[in-house]
């Protein structure tokens, strides 16, 4: 698996470029704020406009990286859904490739602050989980060790020669990662803003997603 | 047949003036359907268009709209208002003429509708709201002329299409109205005749005597011209000079940039302190009154200006034409030239001034090709779709539609002859429901089909959202630039919202000739202060960027062969016999190609001369093609003649980069990145009615704007390549920004004769690439690997390993 290799409490761990994290010893494979059916919500808040087709856009990349990996347990990190109403609302297609990609693996939806309750869609819906030697849940606790969370939608900005240039990010330390959003408009938080900093020690590392995963020290 | 009645006969000679031959012909002619006129500046164009009208209104007086005079400008719509009320109030003519515009105030508007005055003078925009309008068939119903002045420069833009679709609507409504097309010189008048007639070959074509030789020439510089750029602030002594020995001069520019930065510098040298002033499109529109008032009233004797006094108009006295930087088009610097000297027969004088070394070349090829008569034109293409569909909308605006009836109506337009049923329907289906993908979005839901088969608004107060959506010029954002504290104060002007966004506190700019510092941007304003002591830090509202014409290149091309250097400067001959020595001159009928290292990188150096848009788009097209073959490029720039691109990787053998079929395959896969075709598919969105440009009571910011429209870009690039906004943009794609209709065509005429010279250091030809701004950078491996060089060292500098 191409990606980049750490270790979060003892577990061996793999950043993938795309967003998502696995974890090769339980064929797992972990992702946050995937925030389905956004434009939908927007839509019919009279927000602003994002084309239809976002979920869709979404699951094919989750379906590339199941596939990639062979993951036989999927975990969806909180803020799988925009809001509780965004699941009633996919559509035929949708719904079906999601349940295909369901089929024959064990799927965990963690809740998050978008989508507190319970889904009719198969799969188990938890608060939290533990496998040890980690726990999953959306928001990250200050105290917790061997954490994997979501919820911040973590970005690295800076100047690369001179030029601007911004990526989704991870962040991880010796008590924590930090999921980047996996949904595909969702915006970003800067590593360096309060929330952050506060929350990493400071030999975080923010891996960078791309072609190629990147840890570079993170941007504070 | 329409003889001159008495009244008309004795105010002629009352003046001692009698008829040119082109307005006798037109006056027999008076009963055809349509007639054009083509006839240089100063030919008593506009006596010609209207005579026929004049005559007619003597005695046949109501109070209904007679004639309809249409204009590409406001401005020559009051000017020709001026024109026309002399004559009339001598003639004793109880005639009422109005102008119409963006300018007209609200009250008048109304008024206009309901008492119309006898001659209505207006703008294809305006003309395509007033048939917006329930009421428009009461408006229209006695109409008997149209007039349609500046037409040439009409029939090149989607203004023209959209005012030839609105006369469509109204001949429907008046199918007595007969049409004149007023032109200046062009070179297919068959085309404009075509374009303008209600019916296949029905316009007769007048010519008026194509007057004296202009005496035109090229500025001797009196020092060596500079190696690139476009400013030609080197001149400014010299040009001075010229502005004193005569009246009044006009100072043209190829953009509003660049005149701004060359009247900031002329007035720096102007010691006695000549009367000159400035006039552009970004210009607010008081101080551009101001400076055309005063134009008349011989108050000036200079203006710098850019195409905003490109159409004609006649401001005063002007006896002397300067073009700054080359004309890159030979019809549009012929009409520049026309500006000198207004009166018919008499020899216009102008002088071209060369920006730099270059374009010393270009404009001794246009110079010959002004003597020549050798007029550049691309045929135009049929009438755009986006156009379509924003008549149909606006026709739902006026009441209940008859899709049968609206496609003949369409088909009688000249640009929309041939477009086919199942088009239209396209269009139709995107006006009624925004097509497949965008179907279950309430916004786009607009028009309704009736059980009697006809289609209205679903929503009647849609009809205000629509209208304000009205006209096809893309403006781009721009905000308003007052002095800060001054709140109620004038604008000096307007910058693009692009510009202003790269502004931070402190940085200074040009507008209205003078420097000011930015001060905050608050809300839609930009708050400056005015700084007289420092030099400005930019000017980069961008105006129109020309691509150099083909005629032009042609002739460039053909000079390399021959080794012309006739009316050449020495040392732009020496440096042109350098370039032979050292590599070679591009000649026609083959491709050079340059191959060479500078400062660690690899340059490859395309000289297609097809023009900065074609020249543009290859750049983006073989970058593409260096990135597939791991060569990593990393940017890239390009002038009307050249691409320079550089990259971490030499290329070895060019040829294989310059097959069709991969530039195409390119060009589609492109589509998927590229900010010019956002760009193109923003403008045909925007015209369409897929996005609105202002809405009632709420601005849209530029940002936001682009936000939206990229991504419908994408998700229907992906989802649905085909949908009819797409199609709109690609066939778009082939002229204008992308333009690869000039890359086929260069690749077909070379026919894959490529002279690739490998060089140890970079040539005299390339060098001046290495001065020009816009480079673009490109996003691939390049950039991946400096990512991996970056995060290795930040890593490194942590004391941490990978």
């Amino acid at each position: 698996m191409t990606g980049y290799h750490f270790t979060l409490a003892g577990a061996d761990l793999v950043a993938l470029g795309s967003g998502s994290l696995f974890w090769p010893e339980k064929k797992l494979l972990c992702v946050s704020d995937m925030h389905l059916g956004k434009s939908d919500r927007l839509m019919r808040r009279g927000g602003p406009l994002l084309p239809p087709y976002e979920v869709k856009e979404t699951l094919y990349r989750l379906e590339a990286d199941i596939m990639l990996s062979d993951a036989q347990t999927v975990i969806c990190l909180g803020d799988s859904f925009d809001d509780l109403d965004a699941e009633v609302s996919l559509c035929e297609d949708e719904l079906s490739l999601l349940t295909r990609l369901q089929a024959g693996r064990r799927w965990i939806w963690i809740e998050g602050n978008h989508d507190p309750g319970p889904l009719s869609i198969g799969g188990t819906h938890l608060q939290n989980l533990s496998i040890q030697p980690l726990t999953f849940r959306h928001i990250p606790i200050a105290a917790a060790s061997g954490e994997v969370a979501g919820h911040f939608h973590p970005k690295v900005q800076m100047s690369l020669r001179g030029r601007p240039f911004a990526k989704p990010c991870f962040l991880v330390d010796g008590d924590r990662l930090i999921l980047p959003a996996f949904g595909t408009y969702t915006g970003g938080l800067k590593s360096q803003s309060l929330e952050l900093t506060g929350l990493m020690r400071p030999e975080a590392l923010a891996i960078l997603t791309g072609k190629q995963a990147r840890p570079i020290p993170m941007p504070r | 047949m329409m003889t001159l009645p008495i009244r008309f006969d004795t105010w002629l000679s009352g003046k001692n003036w009698q008829l040119h031959p082109h307005q006798l012909a037109m006056l027999e002619a008076s009963s055809e359907p349509a007639q054009l006129l083509i006839a240089p500046t100063g030919a008593g164009k506009t006596l010609a268009g209207f005579l026929p009208s004049l005559i007619e209104l003597e005695d046949d007086h109501g109070n209904e709209l007679h004639t309809l005079y249409i204009s590409p400008l406001k401005a020559l719509a009051a000017d020709i208002k001026r024109n026309l009320t002399g004559p009339v109030d001598e003639l004793g003519l109880p005639i009422k003429i109005e102008d119409r515009t963006g300018d007209t105030s609200s009250h008048v508007k109304r008024r206009q509708r309901s008492a119309p005055p006898d001659i209505l003078l207006t703008t294809p925009e305006s003309l395509a709201l007033l048939i917006s309008y329930e009421d428009a068939p009461r408006i229209f119903a006695n109409l008997k002329r149209v007039v349609v002045d500046e037409i040439h420069a009409l029939s090149e833009s989607k203004r023209g299409d959209q005012l030839m679709l609105a006369l469509s609507r109204v001949q429907a409504i008046a199918p007595s109205l007969r049409r004149i097309g007023l032109s200046a010189t062009v070179d297919d008048p068959a085309a404009i005749a075509s374009f303008l007639s209600p019916e296949p070959n029905s316009c007769a074509v007048h010519f008026a005597d194509p007057g004296t030789t202009p005496n035109i020439r090229m500025l001797a510089p009196l020092e060596d011209l500079p190696w690139a750029g476009a400013g030609g602030r080197y001149a400014i002594a010299q040009v001075l000079d010229e502005v004193r020995k005569h009246k009044i001069t006009l100072i043209f520019h190829n953009t509003r940039a660049q005149a701004e930065i060359f009247f900031h510098a002329l007035w720096l040298q102007n010691e006695d302190a000549l009367p000159i002033a400035i006039h552009h499109g970004s210009l607010d529109q008081k101080q551009r009154r101001k400076v055309e008032q005063a134009m008349v009233d011989g108050q000036l004797r200079a203006v710098v200006c850019t195409g905003s006094l490109d159409l004609g108009i006649d401001w005063g006295d002007v006896d002397l034409v300067i073009q700054i930087g080359a004309p890159k088009n030979v019809k549009r610097l012929v009409q520049r030239i026309g500006r000198a000297n207004h009166q018919y027969n008499a020899p216009s004088k102008a002088i071209i001034v060369p920006a730099n070394r270059f374009e010393t070349v270009e404009c001794i090829a246009a110079l010959e090709a002004v003597r020549e008569n050798d007029l550049d034109g691309d045929p135009k293409g049929a009438g755009p779709l986006d156009v379509l569909c924003q008549h149909i909308l606006l026709s739902a605006c006026s009441g209940a539609f008859d899709p049968d009836q609206l496609y003949n109506e369409v088909r009688s337009a000249g640009p929309y002859q041939s477009v086919s049923r199942t088009d239209f329907d396209a269009c139709l289906g995107f006006c009624t429901n925004g097509g497949y993908t965008l179907r279950k979005y309430d916004r786009w839901q607009r028009l309704l089909r009736r059980p009697d088969g006809k289609y209205v608004l679903r929503d009647p107060r849609s009809a205000h959202r629509i209208r304000l959506n009205v006209g096809t010029i893309q403006d781009t954002d721009t905000l308003k630039v007052r002095l800060q504290r001054r709140r109620g104060g004038k604008p000096l002007g307007e910058i693009e919202e692009g510009f202003a966004a790269t502004l931070t506190p402190g940085d200074t700019f040009l507008i209205g000739g003078q420097v000011v510092r930015f001060e905050s941007l608050r809300e839609v304003t930009v708050e400056v202060s005015r700084r007289s002591d420092k030099q400005p830090k930019i000017a980069t509202f961008m105006g129109t960027k020309f691509a150099t014409s083909t005629v032009l290149c042609d002739r460039i091309l053909n000079r390399f062969e021959k080794k012309d250097w006739r009316g050449l400067p020495l040392d732009t001959i020496d440096w042109l016999e350098l370039q032979d020595r050292l590599s070679t001159l591009p000649k026609p009928g083959s491709l050079l190609i340059e191959t060479f290292p500078r400062q660690g990188r690899h340059h490859l150096c395309i000289y297609g001369f097809i023009g900065r848009n074609a020249q543009q788009t290859l750049g983006l097209l073989i970058s593409k093609q260096l990135e597939q073959r791991g060569l990593a490029p990393l940017g890239f720039v390009a002038t009307d003649y050249a691409t320079l691109i550089w990259g971490l990787e030499e290329v070895h053998d060019p040829k294989p980069l310059f097959l069709l079929e991969d530039l195409e395959n390119g060009l589609e896969e492109w589509f998927a990145e590229n900010a010019l075709m956002k760009r193109s598919f923003r403008a045909v969105a925007t015209i369409s009615g897929l996005i609105e440009r202002n809405l009632p009571g709420q601005r849209k910011s530029g940002r936001q704007a682009t936000f939206s429209s990229d991504i419908i870009y994408d998700t229907l690039r992906k989802f649905e390549p085909d949908h009819l906004m797409m199609r709109i943009t690609r066939s778009e794609a082939m002229s204008g920004l992308v333009d690869f209709s000039r890359i086929r065509q260069m690749l077909s005429q070379i026919g894959g004769r490529i002279e690739h010279q490998r060089l140890k250091r970079l040539s005299p030809l390339s060098a001046p690439l290495f001065l020009e701004a816009g480079r673009v950078p490109v996003e691939g491996q390049a950039i991946e690997r400096m990512v991996a060089e970056e995060a290795a060292l930040l890593m490194r500098e942590a004391g941490l390993e990978i």
